[in-house]
């Protein structure tokens, strides 16, 4: 394609433009409330690009994040809208506790091995009930994920007060199925930064080579973009659909151990679905279609994240506000997505007139 | 010429892509009240020139003059305001709406406020009724014939009014009668006052209703030549810069046993409609076996029946010996067939994917194109090369998006993706559909090659030429049924005609020896019912 370079640049700017965008609009807003921008984003940058503790913590909260958002976009790519990420994540968290807890006296590698496991089939089971429902009913896998959410939620505050715990907290999974490791923590001076990065990059990679190298990841993006078509070429949309959906729960699921055994060691009682779920797809959707671009927005996402913390003490700016400023950001993000799907719907309209019948 | 008045002039257009230029320099006048055809390879340049025209796309270099007064038209918005319509190539239209709706789309956008639905029907059926393009307004897009949503689309640029209308091979898809009735709207539009540019790659068509002609060759503008004076073998020769053959050459054919046999098949719509009834067709090794019929009578039910892509109601199938009655999409194809789809870009090709991808897409999980489930792309890129080369698909490269191939080069590298594997049995529908004279030659051969080395070929096409021409023996299918068999050799257009206005083979014969009378009224009422 002649556009190839053209388009890789415009692939990159776009989402830059979004982000730029974003904190143009979150300035505005602090100006307007009569907050000084300026002081409000480098108090941000500053907290957290000055302190190995605060890059630490940003770069946990971009793995877990990794998961999710790969999550989100495989399902994404093969034409479907998981919704269900953060109840998947619940999931998976559940289930590594629950491993790690039940069997605390095997020995390290065979204890993770499990725990992780557990937390990528617990996902996967959840997501792939959605799967299941639109492969074989046509039900909407927007509302039964929306659905399970809301189940996963409520199951796992039940499974915490009945079976894992006595009250809202369980107890601290043993030295043996924590993803800590120490010289990360001491490089980072005690944040909980944790083998979850190495397992997040390489999924990553994997996620790539899924993508483009096998013949399952092929049949993935072509049932996403044309499902007519790949039906006729003898591909089994049903499978696709119920395999997008399996890996993308599984991915989820295993952003909830990492979150479960790396950041917390421990599960407890929720008021709401995890913002990582949600935010998951946010990065997806800014990072869309490329594994990489879903890392560094996963990071991008994590340095805005803790930093948001630094604008209340630093610069003056509310907790309220500092929310609604990331929000902004998070906003325009999406927007981007939506302004590139209406570019990219008018670009292939075009095409397909040029192109002929 | 009398003094006439230029509404178009397009002075020294290119186009580029990247560094491709998909029009060089090409001048083209069009004249008030002239039909102007516009002729040229797959690939030359056509559909970039008029969307150009019409604002969907920007020229690179060059300019356009309207009604004398030089004017940049950058969007499509701004082409109808000056007075251009264009019919596309693809259709454009809301899959989910009605014909009515679909119609109005442009026009409560930019000239009334919205329209009730029985009101916008009326309109469309006054409309409709007036140039006779049969359509029913309260339809779903989605719920009609190709050759149904080819009218609702001409209609929907009627229907805004337009001086200057542009054809984008608007016939591919229509019936004789049709195409016929569609060059007598043409004149009447002419008539009034309007021009129009017709893309077309039917030189007979061109010769019927064309004033002049402007022919494109690899994006240059070769010359305008006055229609009347000059033959469709110089037309044709003038577009591909070579001689060209009309007539497809081919030896008796020498049948085999069947690779295809039907038998009391029956198949349902989507609607749940009886569509294929109870059917016994057989398709032999090493002939042609052409499929002929007014667009839906059941030939596209019969097709998918037959790939595995729709569930049969009862009968069975066997392909080469082996029994597919209910067999999945890949088992059928896996057992020997190949499928060249009617709507390509619906079902033969994934438009965003490279065009090397799309030609893997029935292979990509067989050897050498991948091993134990890892793609191979080195050897799908070479396997890519070749066929482009071998079946001369014109793209830029292998790595390009199928969407960027022009029409009747998607259409080229779907047969080659389904030829090239050697089916026992190849399924063509509409094979030729909006391929230029050179392709369809070699397309042409291309399947008496396959019957020739003993595969059996069933064709699907709603142009009579084409099935008389290619096949050896004739089904004609009418109402879900296969009315008549008979040797391509032993029949005539004419007697075509009349089967497939569903009159039985016995009395088409005694009506064509001329003992009319009471059968031509009986003719009459059973050719309306249709
Ligand atoms: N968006 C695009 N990007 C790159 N190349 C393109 C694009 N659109 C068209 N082309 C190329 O420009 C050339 C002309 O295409 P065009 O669609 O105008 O041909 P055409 O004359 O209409 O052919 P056909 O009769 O097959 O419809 C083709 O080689 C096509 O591959
Ligand atoms: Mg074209």
């Amino acid at each position: 394609m002649q556009t190839t370079s053209k388009n890789r640049l415009n692939a990159l700017l776009i989402p830059l433009f979004s982000i730029l965008l974003g904190f143009i609009f979150g300035a505005i807003l602090m100006l307007l409330f009569g907050y000084n921008p300026i002081d409000a984003y480098s108090a941000m940058l500053m907290g957290v690009f000055n302190s190995p503790y605060f890059m630490g913590e940003a770069i946990r909260q971009a793995t877990v994040l990794t998961f999710t958002g790969l999550g989100f976009a495989i399902a994404f790519k093969a034409g479907f809208f998981n919704i269900g990420v953060a109840g998947q994540l619940l999931a998976g968290w559940v289930a590594a506790i629950w491993v790690a807890l039940s069997f605390p006296d095997l020995p390290r590698i065979i204890l993770l091995t499990l725990s992780l496991g557990a937390a990528i089939i617990a996902g996967a089971v959840w997501a792939g009930i959605a799967g299941a429902l639109r492969a074989y009913f046509g039900t909407s896998e927007v509302i039964v994920t929306i659905m399970l959410n809301y189940t996963a939620l409520h199951l796992t505050n039940y499974i915490i007060r009945s079976v894992l715990a006595t009250g809202n907290t369980t107890e601290i999974v043993g030295e043996n199925a924590s993803l800590r490791v120490g010289w990360l923590t001491t490089l980072t001076q005690g944040s909980r930064i944790n083998m979850g990065l190495f397992i997040a990059i390489i999924v990553v990679i994997l996620y790539w080579v899924f993508m483009t190298q096998t013949t399952a990841g092929f049949e993935v993006r072509a049932v996403g973009l044309n499902p007519d078509a790949s039906t006729y070429a003898g591909m089994s949309a049903k499978r696709n659909i119920i395999l997008s959906m399996l890996i993308s729960g599984g991915l989820a699921g295993l952003g909830g151990a990492v979150h479960g055994l790396g950041t917390f060691g421990n599960l407890f009682t929720q008021s709401g679905l995890p913002s990582l779920g949600f935010n998951g797809i946010a990065v997806a959707l800014l990072g869309l279609g490329n594994p990489v671009g879903i890392f560094f927005s996963s990071i991008l996402f994590g340095v805005l994240d803790v930093g948001a913390g630094f604008m209340p003490n630093r610069a003056g700016v509310p907790d309220e506000m500092a929310d609604i400023v990331i929000a902004a950001i998070i906003f325009f993000v999406g927007a981007n997505y939506v302004i590139r799907l209406v570019l990219d719907k008018m670009q292939s309209n075009k095409t397909a007139e040029k192109g002929g019948e | 010429m009398a003094q006439t008045e230029r509404v178009i002039e397009m002075k020294g257009i290119t186009k580029k892509f990247g560094e491709f230029k998909a029009n060089d320099n090409i001048n083209l006048n069009v004249e008030k009240g002239e039909i102007h055809a516009l002729l040229g390879e797959n690939g030359a340049g056509k559909s970039t020139l008029m969307n150009i025209l019409s604002g969907l796309l920007e020229p690179t270099s060059g300019e356009i003059i309207v009604n004398g007064k030089k004017e940049k038209i950058d969007s499509p918005e701004k082409a109808n305001q000056l007075g251009i319509g264009m019919v596309h190539q693809h259709f454009m239209l809301v899959d989910k709406f009605t014909v009515a709706e679909n119609i109005m789309l442009g026009k409560e956008k930019h000239n009334y406020g919205f329209m009730d639905d029985q009101g916008a029907e009326k309109d469309v059926k006054d409309l409709s009724d007036r140039y006779g393009l049969t359509v029913d307004p309260s339809a779903k897009i989605e719920d009609i014939s190709v050759g149904m949503q080819q009218r609702a689309e001409i209609l929907k640029t009627l229907f805004r009014g337009a001086d200057i209308l542009i054809f984008d091979e608007p016939t591919g898809v229509l019936t004789p009668q049709e195409i016929d009735e569609l060059m007598d709207i043409m004149k009447k539009l002419t008539d009034e006052g309007k021009s129009i540019i017709l893309i077309t790659h039917k030189l007979d068509e061109i010769k019927k209703v064309a004033d002049r002609c402007t022919v494109i060759r690899r994006g240059k503008s070769i010359d305008t030549v006055d229609v009347k004076s000059t033959s469709q073998q110089e037309l044709a020769d003038m577009m591909v810069g070579r001689s060209v053959s009309f007539k497809v050459e081919k030896q008796a054919p020498s049948p085999k046993g069947p690779v295809l046999e039907i038998k009391n098949l029956t198949v349902k719509e989507s609607r749940g409609l009886e569509a294929v009834k109870n059917i016994d067709l057989e398709v032999k090794a090493g002939e042609v076996l052409g499929i002929a019929g007014v667009d839906g009578n059941g030939q596209s039910e019969l097709i998918q029946a037959i790939t595995g892509l729709t569930k049969i109601e009862s009968g069975t199938i066997k392909l080469d010996g082996k029994d597919i009655t209910g067999k999945k999409p890949r088992e059928v194809t896996e057992t020997g067939l190949g499928h060249i789809p009617e709507d390509r870009h619906r079902h033969g090709l994934v438009l965003p994917m490279m065009l090397e991808e799309n030609m893997t897409l029935q292979q990509y999980y067989q050897k050498p194109f991948s091993k134990n489930g890892f793609l191979n792309h080195g050897k799908i890129k070479e396997y890519a090369k070749k066929l482009i080369e071998e079946f001369d698909v014109r793209t830029q490269s292998e790595e390009s998006t199928a969407a960027s191939l022009s029409g009747g080069n998607q259409q080229k590298a779907i047969i080659a993706r389904e030829i090239n594997r050697d089916p026992a049995l190849l399924i063509a529908a509409q094979p030729t559909r909006g391929l230029d004279v050179g392709a369809i030659e070699y397309i042409h051969k291309r399947l008496i090659e396959q019957r020739d080395n003993g595969k059996a070929v069933l064709l699907m096409s709603y142009e009579l030429d084409e099935v008389m021409n290619v096949s050896d023996r004739i089904a004609v299918m009418y109402d879900g049924k296969i009315i008549a068999i008979v040797n391509a050799e032993d029949t005539s257009e004419n007697e075509l005609g009349l089967l497939m206005a569903g009159v039985p083979l016995e009395k088409a014969k005694k009506e064509l020896a001329g003992k009319v009378e009471t059968d031509g009224k009986e003719r009459a009422t059973v050719a309306n019912d249709e």
